[in-house]
């Protein structure tokens, strides 16, 4: 790719453009992750006078507490659950939408509201609407027989924060989807039928393989998602409970860290989960992108 | 392989709008007819009508003795080759030829022979490990013909399957597409926009225009006696000239124009028909100036304006004869070369 060189007058006027820029950066990211890496190598007293270098025992501790390791799997069970349920329904809307003609825009941008909700505000409403003494959800279920309490169930408790975790990524998804959808030429849809493919064959035949740049950027971007930005959705909900059950590697950063103040222990979890989402994405890259067709 | 029977075929879109206008044609078993005329014509309309892509708000469309209006595109027994080819391009080259039937529930040893029949018939055997991508326009184009000839369909429908490539590809598909529809005589319909290709590869044309058929006929039956003056400025290159027959009158040869049927107004002279030379036969005679001399190698193309008319006219002469820009010239046009219309109806007189 060739980009166009500007030339500026002022030598320096470059560099002042970026400031801003590379300001946040360097203050909002470079600097606080720099900080949580030094710190995972050191242990704070509990009033903060002394800080000593303790060299790996933070991430030795972490990794054999079992509790962390409870947290990566229930975070790989969440992101799993999360990342399947958003993208599956997220196509499922785009396939609908994409086959009306006429109100296509109306139903898209009705879609992408929930994306501009906040994570806290989307918890809130999932915790209202799942609440087990003033809730809707809970009531309608009891006719099913089903007893809704995610204060004392945990797996109630996870399905919870997956449905109101996928429930705000749906619409960015479902938005990549269906411009996908549109970039898929009509006339090989038609050749299809023509050569004699069901609607069905011919979507998972023709469309879903056409669609795997899209899917494939999806799931690192849901999986990442997942990863990072669910605290909100679960502070709001669950807080980590009952017991543990809820308690995802971001959220055991946020409690040992902030509530438990246990400096040291924390930093090494965030730099764990950044490597974990590190590894991941490189993996995926890796290994799942020389499957995608282009 | 089948015949095609088109009955009042109409196509009205939202709106009242209507594309084609009530389309009656019956091509036969084995024939190659083509459907030609500009944009916006229908005649890509009445193709994907024919193929089951648009529904038909009117009219009966049968192929062989089957009403298939109601049919899916896939149990009319049709194939086609689209515009962009349409290969899926996540599919090597076999799996291109292979996918409908696969859909089908042929039997593998079956789909073997088929695609390798196909691909040796138009040459692509070494592209089957392939996808699309990898290929270069003619090899895209060969492949979608492969898809289309495996099934073994009861017609092919093509929709401007040439207009992708380079001219010189073009004349050279153009000619294979022709041999082998001769050798397995599949009922073809085709349609174009391109007069040369549609004369070149068809048993009969059918010009459309505004969504009606303007004439139909073998190319030289159209092109030896257009039935309109769409037709006659349609087909053939450059375009046939229409002169105004009052002018030719005030040129002192009305004796000569005497039997012209007397709607006629506009008399058309293909640019052939008028020659440097007098010829022999009974003739008229006309004065123009040379105002552009285009040279083409085998032929020449002079654009002139007759004296006394601001009629522009275009005369294709083989060679290149010794004239000059901005001379006085005399042509020669014989009695049968007119072309009589009455430019009211647009139609022909005679």
């Amino acid at each position: 790719m060739q980009t166009k060189r500007s030339t500026y007058q002022n030598r320096w006027l470059p560099y002042l453009l970026l400031a801003p820029q590379l300001a946040i950066t360097l203050v909002f990211f470079i600097w606080p992750a720099s900080q949580a890496v030094k710190s995972s190598f050191e242990r704070t007293d509990a009033f903060g006078f002394n800080t000593s270098f303790v060299g790996l025992a933070n991430y030795a501790r972490v990794l054999a507490d079992p509790s962390y390791l409870n947290a990566l799997g229930r975070t790989a069970i969440f992101a799993i659950s999360v990342t399947a349920l958003s993208m599956s329904l997220a196509l499922l809307l785009a396939v609908c939408v994409n086959r009306v003609l006429k109100s296509a825009r109306f139903y898209t941008t009705l879609l992408v509201w929930p994306y501009a909700v906040a994570p806290v505000v989307a918890g809130v409403l999932w915790w209202f609407l799942f609440n087990p003494t003033i809730g809707l959800l809970p009531h309608i279920l009891d006719w099913f027989g089903i007893h809704w309490n995610h204060r004392v169930s945990g797996t109630q408790a996870m399905i919870l924060i997956t449905i109101a975790a996928a429930w705000k990524q749906i619409s960015y998804n479902f938005l990549f989807f269906l411009a996908g959808l549109q970039s898929v030429p009509h006339s090989l849809i038609e050749a299809a039928a023509i050569d004699g493919a069901t609607p069905f064959k011919r979507f998972w035949t023709i469309v879903f393989p056409l669609l795997s740049p899209t899917t494939f950027f999806l799931m690192i971007i849901n999986i990442n998602y997942v990863m990072f930005d669910t605290f909100g959705v679960i502070d709001a909900t669950t807080a980590g409970g009952p017991g543990q059950a809820t308690m995802t590697l971001v959220y055991k950063v946020y409690t040992d860290g902030v509530a438990g103040l246990n400096i040291g222990s924390s930093s090494a979890q965030s730099v764990i989960l950044m490597a974990i989402v590190i590894l991941l994405t490189f993996i995926q890259f890796r290994y799942v992108e020389r499957r995608v067709n282009y | 392989m089948a015949s095609i029977t088109l009955e009042g075929l109409k196509k009205t879109y939202a709106g009242n709008v209507q594309a084609v206008k009530g389309i009656d044609l019956a091509i036969e078993d084995g024939e190659f007819v083509v459907l030609v005329g500009p944009s916006g014509c229908g005649k890509s309309t009445l193709l994907r009508m024919v193929a089951g892509l648009e529904t038909i708000s009117e009219g009966t469309l049968k192929i062989g003795e089957r009403v298939v209006n109601g049919l899916e595109p896939a149990d009319r027994d049709i194939a086609m080759v689209f515009q962009n080819y349409a290969l899926y391009p996540h599919m090597t080259v076999y799996n291109n030829l292979a996918y409908g039937l696969k859909n089908r529930g042929f039997k593998k040893p079956e789909i073997e022979a088929r695609v390798r029949n196909a691909a040796k018939m138009l040459e692509i055997e070494e592209f089957l490990i392939r996808k699309p991508r990898q290929l270069s326009g003619g090899q895209r184009q060969r492949v979608a013909m492969g898809r289309a000839l495996v099934r073994e369909p009861a017609a092919f429908l093509f929709d401007e399957p040439l207009s992708n490539l380079d001219a010189k590809l073009r004349v050279q598909m153009r000619v294979e597409i022709r041999k082998l529809q001769r050798r397995l005589k599949t009922t073809s319909l085709y349609v174009t926009h391109d007069q040369l290709e549609a004369m070149t590869l068809g048993d009969r044309l059918v010009v459309l225009n505004a969504g009606q058929i303007e004439q139909v006929g073998t190319p030289m039956e159209i092109y030896a006696r257009p039935a309109s003056m769409f037709v006659a400025s349609f087909i053939g290159s450059p375009s046939m000239n229409m002169v105004p027959l009052a002018y030719l009158k005030t040129q002192g040869q009305s004796t000569l124009l005497d039997d012209l049927p007397p709607d006629t107004d506009t008399v058309g002279i293909r640019p052939d028909d008028l020659r440097l030379t007098p010829p022999e036969a009974i003739h008229l005679t006309v004065e123009a100036t040379l105002e552009l001399y285009e040279a083409a190698g085998a032929e020449s193309h002079l654009y002139v304006q007759l004296i006394g008319s601001k009629q522009p006219t275009v005369i294709r002469v083989s060679g290149q004869p010794p004239v000059k820009e901005g001379e006085t010239l005399r042509f020669y046009v014989t009695r049968q070369a007119l072309h009589p219309f009455d430019s009211a109806s647009g139609k022909r007189t005679d």
